[in-house]
């Protein structure tokens, strides 16, 4: 069964290169990818993610307002009880965030650089069991 | 409590897992399905086709905003091709029904055809019985108006809507072949644009040709679904035909006709691949072979195929 992943951008920055050139690399490993445009708010992506019935989220900031908005992506997550789906993140992100983002539940953070088989092996090892 | 249940009393994350397990072709679901079908029957199922780039997604959008006006809970299916080559797929249709996403009243599903095109009707079948079955009041299928396959997915709604733009001569000549006959109303959208009236007059004069189907005469409704223009006079023609559907005693007529389509479909689809198992694959293959390399007709390896059942 084909891996289900939503690429999102949480915030107000308007750089979606990034995140179009992910989904279509995951197209491309036989992933169904859901994009859903630019200026999500993780309310949102968590109501899409739930009716998508996703296995994982990834989510793409280059405004600087990760560390908000990731963590309050996960916030609402375990709220609504959901523990099987595997969130990365990507974008501009300095690398002294990163230990906090992943310890809020980010499961990896893929800066500039990052190739994107790097990012299918990632998400094909780390998909979750469906619970 | 089983999954049909939870749908039942409104629980989303039970409906979308539901339709992941419909998706992968679970068969273990059936009884869910069994019991979702018996509690259903309440939706009325809207389906909505026309060419790439039509702007089907974003009259969705403004349809299922006008329906949400009018108290009414929406479900949306948009279903997309897969790539033939990866499986994969990329599912856009949400871009544009971004403000509905937190909607309560709303739900918004999107699926792949997974290369599967038989499948699709029948996935998109048990899909909209999940939605129903939560309480949707309106359920909205999108298929690309191009192929079998999405012609299959118009068999299962109530009212077909069938969308065409301006300026694209061929595409109404394109929608002659099989799409004129299902459509109950058409939409020219885009209606801003040059040569909304010829593109009215053609699909005036093709819609005359044709037999009134049970007097309803399909009307063609013009909008604009970027700006909404037309979205209201729109939503009252598709309920105009809903009224008609229940008032002319029509819907256990239309049920009936969509479910001997539905069965008629499965069976096809059950029937091809238990005689494939039959047969062997690899007498199957040597068969295509020997039609592949002019020994033997199509017709006469179906045959074949046929004869080994009988015996």
């Amino acid at each position: 069964m084909p891996i289900r992943v939503l690429v999102a951008k949480p915030g107000l920055d308007g750089h979606d290169r990034g995140a179009k050139v992910v989904a279509k690399a995951l197209r491309d490993a036989g992933m169904e990818v859901i994009y859903t445009g630019l200026r999500q708010t993780p309310e949102q992506i968590v109501e899409t993610a739930i009716q998508e019935d996703v296995d994982v989220i990834g989510l793409s900031c280059l405004s600087g307002a990760h560390m908000t908005l990731f963590p309050k992506v996960m916030e609402l997550l375990q709220m609504k009880g959901i523990k099987d789906i595997l969130v990365t993140g990507g974008g501009i992100i300095p690398m002294e965030d990163v230990p906090r983002l992943k310890k809020s539940g980010i499961a990896e953070v893929f800066g500039p650089g990052t190739t994107s088989d790097e990012i299918v092996g990632f998400i094909k090892k780390n998909v979750k069991q469906r619970t | 409590m089983g999954l049909a249940e939870r749908v039942a009393s409104g629980d989303r994350r039970a409906a979308a897992r539901l339709i992941s397990l419909i998706e992968d072709g679970d068969e273990s679901i059936r009884p869910e399905l069994a019991d979702l079908h018996c509690r259903g029957g309440k939706a009325h199922i809207v389906g909505v086709t026309g060419s790439p780039g039509a702007g089907k997604s974003t009259l969705i959008h403004k349809l299922a905003r006008e329906w949400r006006q009018r108290q009414k809970t929406v479900g949306i299916i948009a279903v997309d091709p897969s790539s033939p080559f990866t499986g994969g797929a990329l599912l856009g249709d949400r871009i544009r029904m971004q403000e509905l996403s937190t909607d309560p009243g709303v739900f918004i599903r999107s699926m792949s055809s997974r290369g599967n095109p038989g499948g699709v009707a029948k996935a998109t079948a048990d899909a909209v019985r999940v939605l129903d079955a939560l309480g949707m009041d309106k359920v909205i299928a999108e298929t690309v108006g191009a192929g079998q396959s999405e012609v299959a997915v118009m068999d299962i709604v109530h009212t077909v809507l069938v969308v065409v733009v301006p300026g694209l001569g061929d595409d109404i000549q394109a929608i002659k072949a099989g799409i004129l006959e299902i459509g109950d109303v058409f939409v020219i959208n885009k209606a801003d644009r040059d040569g909304v009236e010829a593109a009215q007059r053609e699909l005036q004069m093709m819609l005359e040709l044709d037999d009134e189907k049970a007097g309803w005469r399909p009307p063609i409704v013009k909008t604009v679904a970027r700006t909404g223009d037309g979205i209201a006079g729109l939503v009252d023609e598709i309920e105009k035909h809903w009224d008609m559907i229940k008032r002319e005693g029509l819907l256990e007529e239309s049920e009936r006709q969509r479910c001997r389509r539905e069965v008629l479909e499965l069976l096809k689809h059950k029937a091809v691949l238990s005689l494939l198992s039959e047969y062997g694959p690899d007498d199957f293959d040597a068969l295509i072979r020997d039609v592949a390399s002019r020994k033997m007709h199509p017709h006469d390896a179906v045959e074949k195929i046929m004869e080994k059942r009988k015996k």
